[in-house]
């Protein structure tokens, strides 16, 4: 069950490829890899623990409440990781901004409360919450990745708000940083909406192709 | 209609108590981490002033001596509400100051400066504190985008270089961007204003 809840939520029903919910933060934070991951990596966070409390006290909640009470949990824990934020990673915490209580509102993290955490177990509800904000991290970090190089030629720029001044060295420049090169629709929100778009056309693509393997081979077993 | 009501009384009664739980969580949580806020805020603000000195040019805290502008004053700076003016002091004896500054007619709304004055009326540094100005556009006055902001460290404001004070396009001597001249326009003219204030107040360096 719980091969089938992580393969389902990284793959088949991927938050940002598949599912296509919480687009918003997605196309805006998506511009560079460190913005991305990090607030990809807070979305994980709060679905992880929104999905374990949600399946914890679903027996207390009656059916007609159940939208009102899970926002408002929702919406507690977002203020906790915004003021937790603010607390240990203030640099982060003032270039994310507004995202951050933003993630509220992020679709996804109450359609997997309504149609997942409502009805299974604290373990599941736990891992699916927590593997569904994975699987929209990987597409942050691959989507920011792509952005960030055609758009500025540099990856992990902004890396030392998360790790410290001295972590600047660690921002790779591709494209050296005198040449002061810059594509501006990839860093601006058309780029995203593009990058996204060829993000989903080669998942659909990779997915045939599995597909055709695994029609192939099933039909030479059935053939024997 | 009895179990309607006992449904309804009960529905309310669970929304009340999540909302008595989830409440004390947050509150727990910001008075838990109320000082570290407190304290990363105060670093920022410290490191951002800093910016607009030279190194080791003070030695007090900066933070701690401001002065709070009067309103007037604080309008000719272009703030609404207040404004502080943070000053440097060596040994005791005020060396420079950093104003809070606006410029009301940036671009796309008021761009926040801080602008540290020494005291012979001389530019030690500008920053572009908050600013809402088009990104690749105007947001070249910011400093993590451009140096361009630096031209006016060592500049003054003499009654007869006042003309000089404007961008090159409106036949001053500060260079632009071409395509972006509003920004710049904005950020001068709230400088000159700054400087204006400092020739009015020398007591301000007692």
């Amino acid at each position: 069950m719980s091969n089938q809840i992580i393969s389902n939520s990284i793959w088949k029903q991927n938050a940002g490829l598949v599912q296509i919910l919480g687009m918003c933060p997605v196309l805006v934070v998506s511009s560079n890899i460190v913005n991305g991951v990090s607030l990809g990596l807070a979305t994980s966070l709060v679905m992880l623990v929104s999905g374990a409390a949600i399946a914890a006290i679903r027996q207390f909640v009656p059916n007609e409440l159940r939208s009102p009470i899970f926002i408002l949990i929702i919406a507690a824990l977002v203020t906790v990781v915004d003021l937790l934020f603010n607390a240990y990673a203030h640099g982060l915490y003032v270039v994310l901004g507004i995202f951050i209580p933003l993630i509220t509102t992020n679709c996804i993290v109450l359609a997997r409360a309504e149609a997942f955490a409502s009805k299974n177990s604290v373990w599941d509800s736990a891992l699916d919450g927590f593997f569904m904000g994975i699987g929209l991290t990987l597409v942050l970090a691959v989507l920011g990745g792509m952005r960030e190089l055609v758009g500025k030629g540099t990856l992990l720029s902004g890396i030392d708000l998360v790790f410290g001044p001295t972590a600047q060295a660690w921002t790779i420049h591709i494209i050296p940083a005198d040449m002061h090169y810059q594509f501006l629709l990839a860093i601006l929100p058309p780029g995203a909406f593009i990058g996204l778009g060829l993000l989903i056309a080669v998942k659909t693509a990779l997915d045939k192709r599995l597909e055709a393997k695994a029609g192939r081979l099933a039909h030479a077993v059935a053939s024997h | 209609m009895k179990t309607m009501f006992a449904n309804g009384v009960r529905g309310a009664g669970t929304l009340f108590l999540f909302a008595v739980v989830f409440t004390a969580l947050m509150a727990g949580t910001y008075q838990l981490t109320r000082k570290k806020v407190l304290f990363n805020e105060e670093k920022a603000k410290a490191a951002l002033i800093a910016q607009v000195l030279p190194a080791k040019s003070f030695d007090n805290n900066l933070l701690k001596g401001a002065k709070l502008l009067s309103a007037e004053d604080g309008k000719a700076m272009g703030n609404d509400g207040d404004s502080y003016v943070y000053l440097a002091k060596k040994a005791g004896k005020t060396e420079a100051a950093v104003f809070e500054a606006t410029a009301p007619d940036g671009y796309a709304g008021k761009i926040k400066l801080l602008v540290g004055v020494a005291k012979d009326g001389q530019v030690l540094g500008v920053r572009v504190v908050a600013h809402k100005e088009t990104p690749g556009l105007g947001d070249y006055i910011d400093v993590a985008k451009s140096s361009w902001i630096e031209q006016f460290k060592g500049r003054e404001l003499t009654p007869q270089n006042a003309d000089f004070w404007k961008v090159k396009k409106d036949g001053g001597g500060f260079d632009y961007m071409a395509g972006a001249t509003i920004s710049p326009r904005a950020v001068t003219a709230a400088v000159k204003r700054v400087l204006e204030y400092v020739a009015k107040q020398p007591q301000l360096f007692l």
